[in-house]
């Protein structure tokens, strides 16, 4: 599925960071946990993350460290801060908030379809 | 997850992989947004993703293949980094890294090196001041003292054989004999034009340091006087900033009634310039694959404006119809100015690609070499008639001598250029002429340190 740029560029944060929230990994393994939560669904380009997590790692809200990975090369990983958790929170309520009002207006908008039209609300509008 | 990419080995039946992503990283590493690091977390992932896809039954060119097209498009990955990093698309000169490069000494060592050297050229130059009381020993000795130390660095730096050192030690001590022991009249003209010349014999002893001994090969030389240009450029910059921490430390020292003055002459300048001097020297050589160079900027800047002040000049030589004050003042004038004319077109012949074809450029270098001999010329036919009424001086042989040297060195610079723009002549050819002449400069000045006093009686 293709998602649009900027619903990518909104979501891609507070993702990575509930990721992070998991525990510690490093760039890959996020994205394939990305991979997997959507069920293959979203796919990000992946060379993307790296400036993301860079800007994370700026505003404080992950911490990076080199490391080993098991073949013996060198591999960055992330973990969460406690500014980055305070970030997270903040940002669940207002995806929460948003998931909500969609919710609700497409429930709406799908009984408005199945019910028949009505012109006075049009009118009060105007 | 993260076990499977143990399959991926160095060596072993994926050498080709091995070879591609090499070839991936030195592509990456092209964006100047994305730093070393960046690309090790990038190859990390890549070698992740392969690892999966070859685990999914792909070979490996096909794994990698879909690995990097995944990666995205990197010039817009590049634009991200950039948008996070914008300092990195500025070249940072970092004069003493974190991480050491394998193989060279530590920076930090170099940095030791260069600040002793500074500061025992300072003490040099302090000792000088208080063991020569008069003014003219000290102008003649502070430069003297300070060559050693900056030819120390590159001894240092480039490991110079000590034959080499020890072949060189035998002119400079002459050149402190012939400055020191000549019975020079205080206040005359010969003792301030040795003083004036030495410095330029020192500097080519420096130079032959600086090429490690292989003075005579042509490329070496031009190394040695971009490395002036830029050192001068530097030590202007280095001087700039001194200059306005003195003026704020004396303004704040003055509102609690303490003049610097006293410690400025004794103590602050000593230091300051062979240190300046010294400094400049190694910032010039650790920006030297780093930063581009500035001089030759400044020559595309200046030529242009150089050859109207010189167009203009000329029309209103010829046009006063003869020159009212012909004095040595006029003779050392037109020497600077041919001089500054032969740096304008050193730096950028310096600079330029040797098979690039000609362009506008060089035929506006044209313009200004043949304006600035047709200056020389109208000053120079005045001069002698005058130096034949009123006969020879030390100051005006040495003017004159140093003005036919300018003209000579311009004169066919001007006429390989012509050649060049014609297609007669390779570019090479003017590069190999500036390089051989430069040395003739230092004989000169040699001539002028050791004959002058002599022939002129030492006044």
């Amino acid at each position: 599925m293709r998602f649009d740029k900027d619903l990518v560029a909104a979501s891609a944060t507070p993702l990575v960071l509930g990721i992070l929230a998991e525990g510690e990994s490093y760039g890959y393994a996020i994205l394939k946990r990305v991979t997997e939560l959507s069920g293959g669904r979203m796919q990000w380009t992946d060379g993307m993350l790296y400036p993301l997590l860079h800007r994370l790692e700026r505003l404080g809200l992950v911490v990076a460290t080199w490391g080993t990975s098991e073949a013996g090369r060198r591999r960055k990983h992330y973990a969460l801060t406690a500014a980055g958790r305070d970030a997270l929170a903040e940002r669940q309520e207002q995806w929460s908030v948003v998931a909500d009002v969609l919710q609700q207006v497409w429930r709406s908008a799908q009984q408005a379809a199945q019910a028949p039209a009505r012109p006075a609300v049009a009118e009060g509008w105007a | 997850m993260a076990g499977q990419e143990e399959r991926v080995e160095p060596a072993g039946g994926h050498g080709r992989l091995e070879t591609q992503i090499d070839q991936w990283r030195s592509y990456v590493q092209r964006h100047r947004a994305i730093s070393p690091a960046d690309v090790d977390e990038m190859e990390d992932h890549l070698r992740g993703r392969v690892a999966d896809l070859t685990a999914t039954g792909l070979d490996d060119d096909e794994a990698f293949l879909v690995a990097v097209r995944r990666m995205g498009n990197l010039d817009a990955v590049s634009r991200e980094f950039a948008r996070e990093h914008s300092e990195r698309l500025w070249k940072q000169l970092v004069l003493v890294p974190d991480e050491p490069s394998e193989g060279s000494a530590p920076a930090w060592r170099e940095l030791a090196v260069v600040l002793a050297l500074a500061v025992g050229a300072g003490i040099a130059v302090k000792v000088a001041l208080a063991a020569f009381d008069t003014d003219s020993v000290l102008l003649r000795n502070v430069p003297l003292m300070t060559a050693p130390f900056l030819a120390g660095y590159f001894v240092w730096k480039r490991r110079v054989s000590w034959r080499v050192v020890a072949a060189l030690l035998v002119p400079y001590a002459l050149l402190a004999v012939v400055l020191n022991v000549y019975p020079y009249v205080e206040n005359g003209s010969t003792v301030v034009l040795a003083a004036v010349h030495a410095p330029v014999v020192l500097w080519a002893l420096v130079g032959v340091v600086y090429v490690g001994g292989r003075w005579r090969a042509q490329d070496p030389r031009m190394d040695f006087a971009r490395f002036t240009g830029e050192l001068v450029v530097y030590v202007t910059l280095l001087a700039i900033g001194g200059g306005v921490l003195l003026g704020l430390t004396a303004a704040t020292l003055s509102l609690v009634g303490v003049d610097i003055e006293p410690a400025m002459e004794s103590w602050i300048m000593p230091f300051a310039v062979p240190g300046a001097v010294v400094v400049g020297a190694w910032l010039v050589e650790a920006k030297q694959d780093v930063v581009e160079n500035i001089a030759p900027v400044l020559t595309r800047v200046f030529t242009p404006l150089t050859t109207v002040m010189l167009l203009v000049t000329l029309v209103v030589l010829l046009g006063a119809g003869g020159l009212a004050d012909v004095e040595r003042e006029l003779l050392i004038l037109m020497d600077a100015i041919l001089l500054l004319v032969l740096c304008l077109l050193l730096y950028s012949v310096s600079a330029r690609d040797s098979l690039a074809r000609p362009g506008w450029f060089d035929g506006l270098q044209l313009v200004l070499v043949a304006a600035a001999l047709a200056v020389d010329a109208v000053a120079l036919t005045a001069m002698l008639t005058r130096i034949a009424e009123f006969g020879f001086s030390p100051n005006k042989v040495a003017a004159l001598g140093l003005n036919l040297l300018l003209l000579v060195h311009l004169a066919r610079s001007g006429l390989l250029l012509l050649g060049f723009l014609r297609e007669r002549r390779p570019f090479g050819a003017l590069v190999r002429w500036q390089t051989r002449f430069l040395p003739v400069y230092a004989v000169w000045a040699a001539f002028v340190v050791v004959a002058f006093g002599p022939v002129f009686g030492f006044a």
